[in-house]
């Protein structure tokens, strides 16, 4: 939970059950995804839009920050992934640190200049800032090769000194991508329960009593959109590789939408999982859907305006009333069965 | 040396001057009280020497340090706590929670990105002990937002407690509680007198009247009476505002 408590037992582990359980289930998706009509390379997207979206919801859920432009942070993550190892060298954990270090740079030198606002003024200048970048990368045909994208990027091999795996195959892929991942939520929910992801949560309440209570404010929020940036931006190296390109289209405002609808739909604002949800729903509907109607996103637009009207907490926020409720009911049962353990009869 | 000291502040909003060459001395230890009517400028001293607000002149010292123009942080991590008149409080999160929040302690691991915040016991017991303080201890787990009305009131003296203040700025207090609320606040208050510095803006003279060791009259933006209770019964303003009737 986002905004949980931090004495709450899953807050100090490293690892929780529902990690646990979620790895499992998707490693095993190689193994039945083709028998239901779907690929391999649709785990690869999801998994890496996973990513992206937990750290987009780093700055929209966990510090309420409006950003509507974060798609410039996963494009220039890809485009720096493509650059490193055309031009400086082709080593896979190099050129995905250049990255996630190059959406970084980025990502904290608009947090500069939004960090002292919040609500729409941010959201606007997010937006403006999104659309920056996308133009610069559309125009700067000689650096990202305009509208035809960055092409001929190549899945590096991941090499760990003693083994060395290839990644062209796309279940192999998978399981790096996958082994990444896991890795991404282990440090995420331990910056989520870790004191500054408290700070983070804090501010997000109220800014004002941050501050009177001694926490820089400003600092916090730079940060934070920095790191979000910066991880966005890992995340879009990966989808480069995935792609064996980058596009200008990640960074539109259209596509830094996507991943607001995902987060929100998936319940993000409630929930550490949420986007996860979110982004397994939205790419799963595409392909499903989409294989029946372009108008797909009619489809998901109306899911996506029904769980704003409805369940504005998100799917993850109905699954947890859903819970609360059972629990709630299942210790009532207890309570009188208990009761009439104890004055034999009862009620 | 006064614990906190205030010379000379003017604020103005626009072309509305809102502090007027206001003075303020407070001993350590000493609780003053400061009254006025609505709109006098009480809550816009408090964002003064809070540092909400900048003064247009005057300046602010604490402990003999000047501290003017300092933003929010600076100055609370120097010691100034403040408590709102409006409340604001970290509603999502546990009154525990809330309180772990003011504790320095807890700043100072701010940055901490990695280490469980519940995996401190030290912090934990901090808490604790300023739940237990203003008599939430049983209320530990409780969200802010679903505790009543003076719980949440007595919450933001709690968390002001846990920033082992040097100065607590207390913007009234008691306003929208019962008889009861009021007289646990006077408990509480009483209590701490003494050991802390407390300047209390309150319009219930009652409270302040009983409490304070020296009271401030803030009119119009500036201070038009100051003294002990029994010295403001016989003052002017005072009289006429028939304020003082409690004394
Ligand atoms: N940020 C601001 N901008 C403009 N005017 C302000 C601002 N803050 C306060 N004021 C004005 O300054 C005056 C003093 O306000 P302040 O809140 O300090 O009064 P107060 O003495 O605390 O009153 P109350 O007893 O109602 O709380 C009011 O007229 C208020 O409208
Ligand atoms: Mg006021």
């Amino acid at each position: 939970m986002i905004v949980g408590s931090t004495t709450s037992s899953d807050a100090v582990r490293l690892v929780t059950p529902t990690m646990l359980l979620l790895w499992l289930v998707l490693a095993t998706v190689p193994l039945w995804i083709a028998r239901i009509g779907l690929y391999p390379y649709l785990g690869i997207e999801i998994l890496i839009w996973a990513l992206y979206a937990l750290a987009f919801n780093l700055v929209l859920g966990t510090a309420g920050l409006p950003s509507f432009g974060h798609g410039a942070y996963f494009g220039i993550g890809a485009y720096a992934f493509g650059l490193c190892q055309f031009d400086i060298v082709a080593n896979l954990w190099i050129c995905l640190a250049a990255a996630a270090l190059a959406a970084g740079v980025a990502g904290a030198i608009v947090a500069l200049f939004i960090s002292h606002r919040r609500g729409i003024y941010y959201a606007f200048m997010t937006i403006a800032f999104g659309q920056i970048f996308w133009t610069l990368s559309i125009k700067s045909h000689r650096v990202t090769g305009g509208e035809d994208g960055l092409l001929k990027i190549r899945r590096l091999p991941a090499d760990f000194g003693v083994v060395s795996f290839d990644l062209t195959d796309n279940v192999a892929f998978y399981y790096f991508v996958l082994a990444v991942f896991a890795v991404g939520i282990v440090v995420l929910w331990r910056l989520v329960h870790s004191p500054y992801g408290r700070v983070i949560a804090a501010i997000k309440q109220s800014e004002v009593r941050a501050a009177h209570l001694g926490y820089n404010v400003w600092l916090y929020k730079a940060s934070v959109f920095t790191l979000s940036a910066a991880l966005s931006g890992f995340a879009g190296g990966l989808f480069a590789m995935a792609q064996l390109a980058a596009f200008p289209d990640v960074m539109s405002l259209h596509q830094s939408g996507y991943v607001v609808m995902m987060t929100l739909v998936g319940g993000g604002l409630v929930s550490f999982w949420g986007p996860v949800i979110g982004v397994l729903l939205f790419l799963t509907a595409r392909d499903v859907i989409g294989a029946f109607t372009n108008a797909w996103m009619l489809y998901f637009g109306l899911l996506f305006m029904a769980i704003v009207l409805f369940r504005p907490e998100g799917i993850a926020g109905a699954i947890a009333a859903a819970m609360q409720q059972h629990s709630l009911n299942a210790l009532r049962r207890r309570g009188s069965s208990a009761m009439r353990l104890l004055f034999g009869g009862g009620r | 040396m006064s614990m906190i000291e205030a010379a000379g502040v003017h604020v103005r909003f626009g072309d509305r001057v809102v502090l007027e060459s206001v003075d303020l001395a407070v001993a350590e230890g000493e609780f003053h009280g400061v009254m006025g009517p609505n709109g006098a400028g009480k809550t816009t001293f408090f964002n003064v020497l809070t540092g909400r607000v900048k003064p247009d002149r005057g300046s602010i010292r604490l402990g003999g340090e000047d501290v003017t123009g300092l933003s929010p942080h600076r100055i609370a991590a120097k010691g100034i706590a403040r408590s709102f008149q409006i409340m604001t409080l970290f509603d999502e999160f546990s009154a525990r929670d809330n309180v772990m929040m003011g504790l320095p302690a807890f700043r100072a691991r701010g940055l901490d990105m990695i280490r469980a915040a519940a995996g401190d016991r030290s912090l934990l017991d901090q808490a604790s002990g300023a739940l237990a303080a203003v008599g939430l201890a049983d209320k530990a787990d409780v969200r802010a937002k679903d505790l009543s009305y003076g719980d949440r009131r007595a919450l933001e003296i709690a968390v002001a407690l846990a920033q082992a203040p040097r100065v607590l700025c207390l913007d009234e207090p008691t306003s929208g509680l019962g008889s009861d609320g009021v007289q646990r606040l006077a408990t509480l208050v009483a209590q701490l007198k003494g050991k802390l510095t407390i300047v209390a803006i309150e319009h219930d003279m009652e409270f302040l009247f009983s409490l304070a060791d020296r009271i401030s009259v803030i009119h119009w933006g500036q201070v038009v009476a100051r003294g002990t209770p029994q010295e403001l019964q016989r003052n002017e303003w005072v009289r006429r505002s028939n304020l003082g009737k409690f004394a």
